[in-house]
């Protein structure tokens, strides 16, 4: 029998970021926004950048955006990835403004249009965790 | 913003050396670094305890390269082993040698990753990508490509013109890695590592060390060599999109183009007076970058511009004439100073750009920099 396949790496869940992955897990995309100057950011900071406000939150966004970039993985980097080379990374712009990497859902297009819209869909890994993901939009 | 262009002239690189460059794994970075230091201080005929400042980058801890070459410093920094920190270390050294903070500073520079089998990548990089399995610089830069090729229809056969060229300067340069030519077609079928980048467009990584000692005009008289001058420097940070380590959204056009406006206006000189550019290529992309945000070309242009081998010795902007870190070894900007020194200096045998004058190092990467030395 074959040996079990190494696991993936999984986001680190700290007091930052936790907010994110709990909203993921509810199929609810988030940036997190300050409650002060209302500046939003993705990922999650300590302070806001723009005030250095401490108090901050996840807030839903819409899951809506536009792709910026894409890469297709022909090296693993992580043996966990081996069996899905080759593989596309999108980079997508959210309507909301923060950038965020991810994969997409699904079959990946052959040669994604770039500044094609996107929305997010949630791929759940397990019962802890839920990664987002991207489509084209039809 | 403060004027610091009173520097301009004021400091001398006088002293340049390096070691071999390839794999060894009997080595260490002390030793490299010692190696480089003993070479710079023969090429300028300075006395070791002269030496009273001491800048290292990629070594592992700075007092036991103090110990090592019997040192006591009144100036010491130590730099992280990333890329963009020549340029920012040369910087700091012209500034604490006009300060009077020390009179002769030597930088070291030590890379030993080729033997230690570094990746550059994956667990040795945690990121916040990972679970999408997004992970390396050389990713960054494909991203930053498919950009640049979708936005002005640039193609990875004008990208290979940079490969190529580098390669070729690397077949006349004695101590560099690679010594086969390659051709565009070679580039082209290249195995793919993160598409659209090829092996041809990643940086060698290969294990070596190189010394510059720097400074003042006033005592680099004394000195063996003909000095080369710091005469311009421009310096511009891209911070706001560090989670993607490498990646810069406009590919870092902005902070080039302050940066070619701060090192140009305090040289005197324009791109067109550069007879000899150094650029910062651990991916081939970034030279298509800093060939746009510098002037070199209008944005979106590079493409063009390095067609018809542009960028090699005899044409229109000889790029890399050590073969960069593409093609001489992967010292991370510090040898590409040498180079830039060496080239002045003309000491460059059959890569030598005849009667250059001005040489110019850029590094455009989320610490942006760029440096102008003259002849002395």
């Amino acid at each position: 029998m074959d040996a079990p396949l190494p696991a993936k790496p999984r986001p680190n869940i700290d007091p930052v970021s936790r907010g994110f992955w709990e909203n993921c897990r509810r199929g609810v995309l988030s940036v997190q926004r300050c409650d002060d100057c209302g500046n939003t950011h993705y990922p999650g900071t300590p302070v806001c950048p723009a005030c250095l406000s401490s108090r901050q939150s996840w807030a839903p966004v819409s899951g809506r955006g536009t792709l910026v970039s894409w890469v297709r993985f022909h090296r693993a980097y992580w043996d966990s990835f081996r069996a899905d080379l080759p593989y596309l990374v999108c980079l997508v712009r959210l309507e909301e403004g923060p950038l965020m990497l991810s994969n997409f859902a699904g079959e990946a297009p052959d040669e994604p249009p770039i500044g094609a819209a996107v929305e997010a869909a949630f791929d759940k890994v397990d019962d802890e965790l839920t990664l987002p993901k991207f489509r084209v939009a039809v | 913003m403060s004027d610091y262009t009173h520097l301009k002239d004021c400091i001398a690189v006088v002293g340049v050396g390096n070691t071999a460059y390839g794999n060894f794994p009997d080595r260490d970075d002390y030793g490299l670094g010692a190696e480089a230091f003993r070479n710079a201080l023969a090429d300028c005929g300075l006395e070791k305890n002269k030496v009273d400042g001491l800048l290292v980058c990629r070594i592992p801890y700075y007092a036991r390269m103090g110990e090592i070459l019997g040192l006591s410093p009144r100036w010491t920094v130590p730099l992280p082993p990333h890329g963009r920190m020549s340029a920012m270390g040369i910087i700091e050294a012209a500034a604490a040698l006009e300060a009077g903070l020390c009179d002769y500073a030597a930088l070291i520079y030590a890379n030993i990753g080729r033997s230690r089998r570094v990746n550059y990548g994956g667990e040795e990089s945690p990121g916040v990508w990972d679970p999408f399995g997004f992970t390396s610089p050389g990713a960054a830069h494909a991203l930053m490509f498919q950009q640049h090729r979708a936005k002005y229809g640039t193609t990875t056969r004008q990208l290979a013109e940079v490969s190529v060229a580098f390669r070729h300067h690397a077949c006349l340069n004695p101590d560099a890695v690679m010594k086969q030519p390659i051709s565009i077609d070679d580039h082209e079928a290249a195995r793919p590592i993160v598409e659209p980048l090829r092996l041809l467009d990643y940086c060698l990584i290969n294990d070596g060390a190189v010394c510059i000692i720097l400074t003042t005009k006033e005592r680099a008289r004394d000195l063996k060599k003909r000095p080369i001058m710091i005469s311009g420097i421009g310096a511009r940070e891209a911070f706001e999109t560090a989670s993607i380590a490498n990646y810069d959204p406009e590919c870092w056009y902005h902070q080039a183009r302050d940066v070619g406006r701060q090192v140009y206006g305090m040289a005197g000189v324009g791109p067109s007076d550069v007879d000899t550019l150094m650029c910062y290529d651990n991916f081939s992309p970034t030279v298509l970058f800093s060939l746009e945000g510098l002037g070199f070309c209008e944005r979106g242009e590079a493409g063009g511009f390095v067609e018809g081998g542009a960028l090699k010795v005899g044409g229109r902007l000889p790029t890399n004439t050590d073969g960069g870190h593409l093609s001489n070894s992967y010292m991370q900007g510090w040898a590409l100073n040498v180079e830039a020194v060496r080239q002045l200096r003309g000491e460059c045998g059959a890569r030598q750009v005849e009667g250059a004058e001005v040489a110019q190092f850029c590094a455009i990467t989320p610490c942006s920099r760029s440096i102008i030395y003259t002849r002395g």
